[in-house]
């Protein structure tokens, strides 16, 4: 027998759903009942995702599932169901939490907005859509979900719908994760074809168990790359990555649930689902769309982290940390590191949301200002914001020990070294790791150190709702690492199903050392270039001005795709236009000549023979016209209402009649 | 493993129902909004109500081995699709000649 919460998951996606329709139901002039409504369905979601978790924690290999039909279909019977894992459990808690204190952080930061309740209305049904797909246990329901994700992104990136720049972001990235979702929807409809079921698990019968993944033979590898490309569209990967970084014209909470728990997520968490497809037929762990992954996840990475250097946005600094940060996680997947790629997914919705949160906090406090440059010696004026951000931007470039970024990318790095493939990976990664430190040292010194400038002179701390939302985060993220360590990995063999003991020899690793001196390169390195920094002008962009350029222009990856794909299908729109108004139209005013030709010499015939005597039958005619041209308003609705009563009377006739 | 067991099995006549309500809704919202949009979501939903009726028909009347209603139904919704796209183009091309899309006030139909 199942224990209740496997039965009743359902509700943990339903409640923040309900909140959400409930919010949009009621008056906008509602504020507080409405932020409260959100607060308390998130909370309850949270309890809840903790019921779910404590289950998992006695039993290794813990899996539950409930399916249940949802149609039938000639002899095909489309199945659903939810089911509970570890890997479902720790994301439920992490997504539930970090929405949590997101929502909480919201209330402050959206106090001044005109459509306050329709933001927690989106804020709701983002969470509840990311808490579906992840406790989902049939593709097409995780597919459901992640397209209500993208629709829940669409309308939160957008939110500021006046602003021609915020349209514009919230449209590119519906399309350009909906390119990546067409592969998606080709590979589940490919793996259906191949496995009649879509269902993970199935005692025995679901497409993610061996007997169906035996059967699908090589076409296996061709199906996960084609879901593999869904990942890459929602995760932000290379070259479906453009999206993101102009995501962050939505309002900066919003930026921190996509970054965080939702939504990028999601690609990580599907290519962990499906695993076992991508792993078919594997050599030592080696697989070629298992290669595709460690590949575009390296590129991903390096790419991401070197534009983030020249970049002035305190919130696109941050986004192409993300998207450096997916990169990484995908090269744990691909190098088969499951584990550890949602091991770092978590940590990294923890001090991901609180970097966001806390810039968050400063763009508030700098009103409204975003560009790094303008700000400094924010240290003195937001000592709690720049205490949690400093703990944020530890854990992203992974100083060790205290902070859970580290431990995780530890575990990251260390999966790699060991990938048979091919040492580079492991190489680059390294040289990402140093970057990474770099340019958050670059950010941390320009926004909280030196002299205040500009934006940041008349700044404030934020209120404490803004900044409680920050302690919880910056206090996950310091006591999350005490589940990491390699002397007490707790999380890795919950997830892998082992039991955890405790060795603090194993504390002492080569891979730690490594990174340890690499993170001081990169921070020292830091520090160097921009700790003495004086005058407007980035040293990098004085020492390498075209360097610079092409990494602050996002190495013109927008315009190559602006000429690539978007002139192109302008030409053909163009083209079309001409066929249309010229060669088309223009065929059919020479029929339509024609006929005007013929009109003209019947006119003649007509006046001057036919017409005199029939003037006089017209004028009477014409009053009766007059009548009915009055029902001639001109207003659509006014048929359709005349058609709907005909209709009605047509009805009534047939049933006097019958 | 408990399977959900609904409580009660619908009948034909609880899809009709449903069926006539959407349509009546659909009906209502195409006659008395009076914004372009909201009148093609109106003839959305009127379109639902038949398609739902078609999959019922077929779930309960004779029994047969083909799909016919289901298969009815994805054709009127992919045909409900090509509508959609080319409503909403008109919308649009309706709203750059009148400034508005409030149909009260496209007269020109006016006899």
């Amino acid at each position: 027998m199942n224990p209740w919460i496997v039965s009743n998951l359902w509700l943990i996606p339903a409640i923040p759903l309900a909140v959400a329709l409930l919010i949009l139901s009621l008056n906008n002039s509602r504020r507080s009942v409405c932020a409260a409504l959100a607060v308390i369905g998130q909370a309850a979601a949270f309890i809840l995702s903790v019921v779910a978790l404590v289950p998992t924690l006695g039993t290794p290999h813990y899996l539950a599932f409930v399916n249940f039909t949802w149609f039938t279909f000639g002899e095909q019977a489309l199945r659903l169901g939810w089911m509970l894992d570890p890997l479902t459990a720790v994301m439920i808690v992490m997504i539930a939490l970090v929405s949590l204190c997101i929502f909480v952080f919201s209330i402050g930061y959206m106090a001044a907005d005109k459509n306050f309740t329709r933001f927690f209305a989106y804020l709701s049904f983002f969470s509840a859509a990311m808490l579906g797909l992840v406790i989902a246990n049939s593709l097409l329901l995780l597919f459901i979900c992640w397209e209500l994700v993208g629709l829940a992104s669409y309308l939160l990136i957008g939110f500021w719908i006046d602003k021609p720049t915020a349209a514009a972001a919230a449209k590119k990235a519906f399309i350009t994760t909906r390119i990546g979702d067409m592969g998606f929807f080709l590979g589940l409809i490919w793996l259906y074809h191949g496995t009649g079921t879509l269902l993970f698990y199935d005692r025995g019968a679901g497409c993610m168990e061996p007997a169906a993944l035996a059967g699908l033979g090589p076409a296996a590898t061709s199906i996960a790359l084609l879901i593999f490309c869904g990942a890459a569209g929602k995760s932000g990967q290379f070259p479906l990555h453009v999206w993101l970084p102009d995501a962050m014209e939505g309002p900066t909470p919003v930026s921190a649930l996509i970054h965080a728990a939702t939504m990028v997520a999601a690609g990580v968490f599907l290519v962990a689902r499906v695993f076992p497809l991508f792993n078919v037929g594997a050599v030592h762990g080696v697989t070629a769309s298992l290669t595709v992954v460690v590949w575009i996840g390296v590129i991903t990475a390096l790419m991401a982290s070197l534009i983030a250097i020249a970049q002035a946005d305190i919130k696109r600094i941050l986004a192409y940390s993300t998207v450096s940060q997916l990169g990484l996680m995908m090269v744990s997947l691909g190098v088969g590191g499951v584990a550890a790629a949602i091991i770092h997914l978590i940590a990294h919705g923890f001090f991901k949301a609180l970097l966001f949160l806390g810039s968050g906090s400063v763009i508030h406090a700098c009103h409204e200002e975003q560009d790094i440059r303008k700000m400094g010696g924010l240290r003195r004026i937001m000592p709690l914001t720049f205490v949690t951000y400093a703990i944020g931007m530890m854990a992203l470039s992974g100083v060790p020990l205290f902070f859970s970024g580290a431990w995780s990318k530890e575990e990251i790095l260390h999966q790699t070294a060991h990938w048979p493939g091919g040492p580079w990976p492991y190489y680059l990664m390294l040289l990402g790791v140093v970057l990474t430190a770099f340019y958050m040292m670059r950010q941390v010194i320009y926004v909280f150190l030196g002299r205040p400038r500009g934006a940041s002179e008349h700044a404030h701390e934020s209120p404490a709702v803004m900044t409680i939302p920050l302690i919880v985060l910056a206090t996950c993220a310091i006591v999350f690492s005490v589940l990491l360590t390699p002397a007490w990995p707790w999380l890795h063999d919950y997830l892998m199903g082992e039991t955890a003991r405790f060795d603090a020899r194993l504390l002492i690793q080569p891979v730690l050392f490594v990174s340890l001196v690499l993170v001081g390169i990169g921070i020292g390195f830091g520090w160097f270039i921009y700790g003495k920094r004086e005058g407007e002008i980035d040293p990098l962009q004085r020492a390498q001005p075209g360097v610079f350029r092409f990494l602050e222009e996002k190495m013109w990856i927008d315009e190559i795709y602006a000429s690539l794909v978007v002139a192109p299908a302008r030409f053909a729109a163009a083209f079309s236009n001409f066929m249309d108004r010229y060669v088309w139209d223009g065929f059919v005013r020479i029929v339509g000549g024609i006929g005007q030709l013929f009109g003209i010499i019947t006119k003649g015939v007509d006046e001057q023979g036919i017409n005199s005597g029939v003037d006089e039958a017209t004028t009477g005619l014409r009053g009766i016209g007059r009548i009915f041209s009055a029902a001639h308003s001109g207003q659509i609705q006014a048929y359709l209402g005349a058609v709907a009563v005909g209709m009605l009377a047509l009805l009534l006739l047939y049933a006097w009649l019958v | 493993m408990n399977d959900l067991a609904m409580a009660t099995t619908p009948t034909l006549t609880h899809f009709l129902v449903i069926s006539a309500a959407l349509f009546s809704i659909g009906l209502l919202a195409a006659l008395s909004r009076r914004h372009a949009i909201y009148i093609l979501i109106g003839v959305e939903m009127l379109l639902a109500a038949a398609n739902l009726n078609f999959i019922a028909f077929w779930r309960y009347g004779a029994p047969s081995p083909q799909p016919t209603g289901v298969m009815i139904a994805l054709f009127s919704i992919a045909i409900a699709a090509a509508e959609a796209a080319v409503g909403l183009a008109l919308v649009i091309a309706v709203y750059r000649h009148y400034r508005t899309t409030n149909v009260d006030q496209f007269t020109s139909m006016k006899g």
